[in-house]
């Protein structure tokens, strides 16, 4: 198969998938889930197959069609993309084998339309990371957050719909307001929104305009959370967990940073923004809600919102590593993408099946759980050390090279930020570490439980392998962005 | 055929025209509908092979019985009439084609025949403003488009139509005569009624004052009869109590034409002329636009009928039209036009959606088509998908027009800025309102809705079959976008050709 066939065909899997999952619903539930299962795989196997070919330094193209003059729907792979698409598509099938423990466990309603929902979301997830062009990713960006509308709402009571409600408007509100604006001004100035490697507006835009326009992208994009436009995060977490997980910790979001990253490297260019004094205030805002997003965390009793105010801490971390605009920490920044998506997915399995388990939601409640529920715990305990940035988490490879980064740029905000942080971090994960192991369980506080489902045990097993693994094995990640960046020293 | 081919202006209003006294004489129903429909897909042939003629050559004329130009009528067809055809063409042939179950529902059987009779003298009203090129034609055709639709709109069962309709009847006869007036005081002062002849003579008297009265009465006329803001009172309600396929179509093309005629008269006629009409012109229109769109996409965001609902989005989006048009530029007049087509398709998917909705739910509001997506998931499918083009989501016919129009007030200097915001702010309010819907469509509860007691079941297929073509269609010209966007930028070349 040429490359352009394998872009195509990434993009047709999940599309294909939807098809077969709503065929099978007919037939029974296990059928649909087994074709949701072989969707994820083959999509995985597909998007895996086109690595060796970057990795080589080539670029597959792949040429849809043109709109209009000067508006095309083109696909290029590249290292930042190459690697956001293998991680998503490589975590749904995890994911996927998560979803059926939670959604059976919980008895949910309308599970086809949710594995439907899902499969379209990674189609939208793929198209993003493989967009040639500002306008293809708009394209993308738009249907995501669309198609993770029924996921998100998926309950439908009131208090399920407001939040929704926050979702959408957040998400629409920036996407039309900031976003299409800015993008329409880089056509407008620059002839053409094509990522270039160095950048396109290097000779078009200069001084304060530059650093406006970079405001409009940033708080454009509202999946990358940067406050103040970080809401719909938390009201995300009504949808059920494994959205929250794979999309909120994952997908979204990273699409969210990975855009932002995207659009630094190759529409400014990190030399062009770098000598652009007016571009400063990025660092600056990504370390305020680094701060701030930590210490709302901390007074956070219901589990899965502390999980997303870390969440949004997180995303700025890679929104400060980019902004350092050094190529040690841009590739400290996607190196994070992929440690945080491990850690993170697996702190939300883990939530998902304290859920599952027990009906528990508040910290407090977790009071000598990890008894009950061991490998769970196991798995949440390594997801929060890989948070802090404890070695041998994952989480320590990428706080070096942003520490690294910084160092380099001379940058004390950004190492002082990083500094407390790492503190807050530890302040509102060791105690629930603490408790869920040392505390003492009230007596007849709930339900007798042992561990969650099998399906939900073995994904969270594996992840956190993986946020183990990704301490020793991250070489390819680091030679596949050296590639932008330039070999680190 | 090429002999044929000649002849086609002239066949465009001729068709419609002939055919709407044969439909009388057909008595029976369905013979009725698909006589009108039969004749409507030849008048879209038409517009289409006319389409073709301007794309590859460029523009034709006709002499109606070979008089030679001032002295005769003269059709002329050029790339900005072609674009309109297609929107008037295509809308009625589409509608009908889906309309026979809910016109049958909507209209008693012994009015069916005068009732599609009065549809085709529509059609023939709107072609023949697209295809004449003399002014006082133009005002026939006006004037036979707009007692049809009068007609049309009174149809229905809703007695509410009545007052509706009279109020556009008196609003309308006011815009005509106006019209009337301006183009008799020109006749007066020039002695032509051919625009391009009038373009020529009129620079001779261009400073009398006649001229300068004749240029407010036409402009006035038309932008009411075009429901510019603030001249648009008459619309919602027109809008709302008509039958529902009457509104699809008034709704995709009506206003439009009117449109039409005020640009072609201001660019031909008085934008070379007139010292300072440009200016005049841009200065007028664009805080007009503005208001319109803010204003009346707030009335939208808080109203609970939806089909008032829609009629006030409308007024918003002819405000877009405008506000392309006040910038007097090549990519803002591109970009208005380039609205006029795409909101006609957006316009009308959304009201085909609630034709759907119509035909199991009476009074179409907000509170009584709750959760009405478990009973009528195509539709309500279709109202989402339609919704989004109008609120220009990517890769819907809307977005292009949004490109188009943002990137053309950036162009227009410093004051872009804030047209671009307003542009944005009010493609928000449209997320509201479409989205209002949606919640209640989807997630409202059953109990509080079904109070009329009457079951409710998917629409008819032909109905739900054009109601999904029109959705296509916005998806198509999303991603297909050269058809529109060449023959709208030609006609702003056209229009822009006539200024010095």
């Amino acid at each position: 198969m040429s490359s352009a066939a394998t872009i195509l065909a990434c993009l047709l899997i999940p599309l294909a998938g939807t098809i077969a999952i709503m065929l099978a619903a007919r037939v029974g539930d296990n059928l649909r889930e087994t074709a949701t299962l072989v969707t994820a795989g083959a999509l995985a196997w597909t998007v895996w197959s086109l690595l060796p070919e970057v990795m080589a330094g080539e670029r597959p193209h792949l040429y849809l069609f043109e709109i209009v003059p000067g508006l095309d729907v083109a696909f290029t792979v590249e290292p930042l993309g190459m690697l956001f698409a293998a991680l998503a598509s490589s975590l749904w099938i995890v994911n996927s084998i998560y979803s059926i423990g939670y959604m059976r466990g919980n008895k949910e309603s309308k599970q086809t339309r949710f594995y439907v929902f899902f499969a379209l979301s990674l189609a939208a997830t793929i198209g993003i990371a493989f967009a040639a062009n500002l306008f293809t990713l708009f394209l993308f960006y738009e249907a995501l957050t669309l198609l993770t509308y029924p996921l998100v709402s998926h309950k439908g009571d009131e208090k399920t719909l407001r939040s929704a409600r926050v979702y959408l408007g957040i998400l629409m509100t920036t996407s039309i307001g900031l976003l299409l604006p800015a993008i329409i001004w880089t056509y407008w100035v620059a002839g053409s929104g094509e990522f270039t490697p160095g950048g396109i507006l290097a000779d078009h835009l200069q001084g304060p305009a530059l650093g406006l326009l970079l405001a409009l992208f940033v708080f454009g994009i509202g999946k990358a959370a940067v406050m103040p436009v970080h809401r719909w995060l938390p009201a995300a977490m009504v949808a059920p967990t494994p959205v929250s997980a794979l999309l909120h910790a994952v997908a979204v979001v990273k699409a969210g940073v990975f855009s932002v990253t995207k659009i630094i490297v190759y529409i400014f260019g990190v030399d062009h923004l770098f000598d652009t004094p007016s571009s400063g205030w990025l660092l600056y805002a990504a370390a305020f809600t680094i701060i701030v997003a930590s210490l709302v965390a901390l007074r956070q009793q219901n589990l899965k919102r502390l999980l997303a105010y870390s969440t949004i801490a997180q995303l700025s971390y890679v929104i400060m590593a980019a902004a350092i605009l050094k190529p040690l920490a841009e590739i400290g920044a996607s190196v994070h993408m992929v440690a945080h998506a491990f850690g993170k997915i697996t702190l939300f399995f883990a939530a998902g099946a304290i859920y599952t388990a027990s009906k528990k939601t508040e910290v407090f409640q977790l009071a000598g759980i990890g008894r009950r529920m061991p490998w769970t715990m196991t798995a949440f305990t390594i997801g929060a050390l890989s948070m802090i940035g404890v070695p041998p988490t994952g989480g320590f490879v990428s706080k070096w090279f942003i520490l690294a980064g910084a160092f380099q740029a001379d940058n004390y905000v950004a190492i002082f930020t990083i500094i407390v942080s790492t503190a807050l971090n530890a302040a509102y994960f060791l105690p629930i570490v603490y408790l869920a192991w040392f505390g003492r369980e009230v007596e007849g506080a709930g339900p007798e439980h042992g561990e969650a489902p099998l399906a939900s045990v073995i994904a969270l097993t594996i992840t956190a392998a993986l946020t183990i693994l990704f301490f020793v094995f991250n070489g390819p990640v680091i030679e596949l962005e050296s590639q932008i960046f330039g070999a680190p020293s | 055929m090429s002999a044929l081919q000649a002849h086609m202006p002239a066949l465009q209003v001729i068709v419609p025209m002939l055919s709407a006294p044969l439909v009388l004489l057909l008595k029976e129903r369905r013979l009725c509908w698909a006589a009108t429909t039969l004749t409507s897909l030849c008048s879209f042939a038409i517009a289409v092979a006319l389409c073709m003629g301007v794309l590859a050559g460029g523009e034709s004329y006709y002499l109606m019985g070979s008089w030679p130009d001032p002295y005769g009528i003269e059709l002329g067809v050029d790339a900005f009439s072609v674009l309109l055809l297609l929107v008037v063409n295509g809308a009625s042939t589409l509608v009908l084609m889906g309309a026979f179950g809910s016109l049958n529902q909507d209209i008693e059987g012994h009015r069916q025949p005068l009732f599609y009779s009065a549809w085709l003298l529509a059609v023939a009203g709107l072609n023949g403003i697209l295809v004449t090129a003399d002014a006082f034609n133009i005002f026939v055709f006006m004037e036979i488009s707009a007692l049809a639709s009068y007609v049309l709109v009174s149809a229905g069962p809703n007695r509410r139509a009545l007052p509706a309709v009279f109020k556009y009847l008196i609003m309308g006869t006011i815009g005509a005569t106006f019209y009337l007036i301006g183009i008799g005081l020109i006749y007066l002062m020039t002695g032509t009624l051919n625009l391009a002849d009038m373009e020529i003579r009129i620079h001779l008297v261009a400073d009398q004052k006649p001229i300068l009265v004749a240029a407010g009465f036409i402009t006035i006329g038309l932008a009411l009869k075009a429901a510019v803001f603030p001249l648009h009172v008459w619309l919602p309600n027109a809008y709302t109590y008509a039958p529902n396929m009457v509104t699809v179509f008034l709704a995709a093309c009506a206003t439009k034409v009117s449109l039409y005629i005020l640009l072609r008269f201001d660019f031909f006629v008085f934008q070379p002329n007139l010292a300072g009409h440009d200016l005049q012109f841009a200065y007028f229109l664009m805080p007009l636009s503005l208001l319109a769109v803010l204003v009346a996409s707030t009335v939208a965001m808080f109203e609970p009928n939806l089909k008032r609902m829609l009629a006030w989005s409308s007024v918003a989006q002819i405000g877009y039209i405008t506000l392309g048009a006040s910038l007097v530029s090549l990519a803002g007049i591109t970009a208005g036009l380039l609205h006029m087509f795409n909101h006609a398709l957006a316009k009308a998917a959304l009201f085909l959606a609630l034709a759907c909705l119509g035909m199991s739910v009476r009074h179409l509001r907000l509170e009584n088509i709750a959760g009405i997506a478990r009973q009528m998931p195509w539709t309500m499918a279709a109202f989402v998908l339609a919704g989004l083009s109008l609120i220009g989501v990517p890769g819907t016919a809307g977005f292009i027009s949004k490109w188009y129009l943002i990137s053309a007030v950036f162009e227009s200097g410093p004051w872009g800025v804030a047209l671009a915001g307003v542009i944005v702010i009010s493609s928000l309010m449209a997320v509201v309102y479409i989205w209002r819907v949606v919640e209640v469509a989807y997630f409202g509860s059953l109990e509080t809705g079904s109070t009329t007691g009457a079951t409710i079941a998917e629409a008819p297929l032909p109905l739900l079959l054009a109601t999904w073509t029109a959705v296509a269609l916005n998806f198509y010209f999303g991603f297909a976008a050269s058809l529109p966007v060449e023959l709208s930028t030609r006609a702003a070349r056209i229009l822009l050709g006539h200024i010095p």
